[in-house]
């Protein structure tokens, strides 16, 4: 199978403070890879990393064999992104938005055209197609960037922590099109996540960050059996410690949550 | 291109969509008009200098121009802190071809709304010496609007929040227009003053608004427009270097 991602020993200091401390991990084509770590540990980061917002400290990324550094444009038509944080204008509507990012892509009018129809009838938003995006509630939100992030036709999608806020229903469902959009498209799912159980379901590897260096990568099966454990949420405390590290910790650590709890 | 329009269509849908805030941005010029305008009108004439309101349109357009395409400027920070900004960034155009449609946009904006100032000044009174120059007077607007916009830009790229705002309001926004020659002719103003004016370019964008709505010149239409022209590239340039720096 040939890698759709390839990380070697990435590194991102903000100023005194490693973000991410020198990662490396390969994601292969058509995989479905969970990002795993505790607040903090450098899994935002990393995304943006990988999709060009950030400019690494060192170390080198490729995505679908381009090196990111160097061939910018060509990894950016590649990927599709659903950031942590909303990215949507409320000012245009579910369409505007769609449009807008259509025409920034620079995908062709009569390609696009049926594509926002099509999938704003996957995310079902068919019916607020024409309103603005202030007037829709988290879930609508979030799934109208999920169709966004689809709309060029990526070859890997990453999303960061999709599913965060969302109610159970709307969690399932979100993550049955993006497992229909993996099996049917062969799309690429690189995401993030604090749920286990859902990581677990989902993700056919899984790799596992800690204060910006990867504690474990494998299946689920082998990080529990790495550690012993019958869950993939007790094999994670195990990895990473307690869920929050409010003992005992280093000045280090401590500025490190503290950090990303405030920057939400 | 079809990024560049997208973005600038954008900037317009979002001007469009905000009556409440261009309702809200026509009372101030239309006070200044009335209150200073008829105010001083009498003081004005009788000291020898003619007619106050057409000397006071012109500062008043350049003022909404200044105010708006400044905002539009630093809407870049509310496009940091919404997220959408990251929308633009990972997608696959250059940050100059941000930067042009965003600029392109906001300076649009900002020629709209001094335009409907003028048209305001026309209901209280005003009349342009000729039409013939409307197309020049209009011309200017645009330019004095893309210098601000791409001076907004620049701030906002290096600001965090918009908590540095006030500071840009109090600090550069009201002296920019107070310290023009906006509301009071530069002959026979103290060495000090004048020297400020000087250096600030919305005298230069007023005075050639002068120049073309009532045939009345400061430093005159040739020297406003290569001020104008030079700073407004220098701005651009900056604003372009300082946006293509913006990190998330
Ligand atoms: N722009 C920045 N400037 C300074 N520090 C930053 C910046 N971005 C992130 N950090 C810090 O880098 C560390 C990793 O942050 P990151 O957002 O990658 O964590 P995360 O794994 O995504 O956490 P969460 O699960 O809370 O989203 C944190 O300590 C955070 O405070
Ligand atoms: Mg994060």
């Amino acid at each position: 199978m040939a890698e759709m991602v390839e990380v070697a020993n990435l590194v991102k200091k903000f100023k005194e403070l490693v973000a991410v401390d020198g990662v490396s991990f390969t994601v292969g084509e058509g995989e479905v890879f969970a990002f795993l770590g505790p607040n903090g540990a450098g899994k935002s980061t990393t995304i943006k990393m990988l999709t060009t917002l950030l400019s690494p400290t060192s170390g080198s990324i490729k995505i679908d064999g381009f090196e990111v550094a160097d061939h910018q444009d060509e990894v950016r038509k590649k990927f599709g992104i659903v950031f942590q944080d909303p990215s949507l204008d409320d000012e245009l509507t579910a369409f505007e938005n769609l449009e807008f990012h259509a025409e920034i892509y620079g995908v062709a009018r009569e390609v696009y055209r049926p594509r926002i129809e099509e999938l704003l009838k996957f995310v079902e938003l068919t019916e607020r197609r024409d309103d603005q995006v202030k007037t829709f509630s988290g879930g609508m939100k979030r799934r109208l960037e999920i169709a966004r992030g689809l709309l060029h036709h990526p070859r890997i999608f990453f999303l960061d922590e999709p599913t965060q806020g969302l109610d159970p229903q709307t969690r399932n469902r979100l993550w049955e099109y993006i497992l229909d959009l993996n099996k049917k498209e062969g799309i690429t799912i690189f995401f993030t996540t604090h749920y286990m159980e859902e990581a677990e379901k989902v993700a056919r590897q899984v790799a596992v960050i800690d204060r910006g260096k990867i504690a474990a990568h494998g299946t689920a099966e082998e990080l529990k059996k790495l550690t012993e454990k019958d869950s993939l949420e007790e094999a994670f405390l195990q990895l990473t410690g307690k869920s929050i590290r409010d003992e005992e910790v280093s000045g280090a650590d401590r500025m490190r949550q503290h950090h990303a709890l405030w920057r939400r | 291109m079809r990024a560049i329009y997208i973005l600038w269509l954008r900037q317009l849908k979002r001007y469009v969509r905000s009556r409440s805030r261009i309702v809200g941005s026509l009372g101030q010029p239309l006070l200044f008009m009335v209150a200073l305008g008829f105010g001083f009108g009498p003081v004005f004439a009788k000291a020898g200098n003619g007619n106050y309101i057409e000397f006071l349109i012109p500062g008043i357009i350049s003022m909404s121009v200044l105010f708006t395409a400044l905002f539009s400027g630093v809407e870049v920070i509310w496009d940091k802190q919404f997220g959408f900004l990251k929308e633009t960034l990972v997608a696959p155009i250059s940050r100059l071809q941000i930067m042009i449609g965003r600029t392109l946009g906001g300076a649009t904006v900002a020629t709209l709304q001094g335009t409907i100032v003028f048209l305001i000044s026309l209901l209280v009174g005003f009349r342009p010496i000729g039409w013939w120059g409307l197309p020049g007077a209009w011309g200017i607007m645009f330019l004095m609007a893309l210098l601000f916009t791409a001076l907004g830009t620049a701030i906002a790229s290096v600001l965090e929040d918009m908590q540095g705002f006030q500071l840009i309001m109090n600090f550069l926004v009201m002296p920019l227009f107070f310290l023009s020659g906006a509301l009071f002719p530069l002959n026979g103003v103290p060495p000090a003053l004048a020297a400020v004016a000087a250096a600030d370019p919305v005298s230069y964008g007023i005075d050639g608004m002068r120049v073309l709505l009532t045939g009345s010149a400061h430093f005159g239409i040739v020297t406003d427009l290569l001020i104008l022209v030079t700073i407004t590239a220098i701005l651009t340039t900056i604003g372009s270097y300082l946006f293509s720096r913006i990190q998330i």
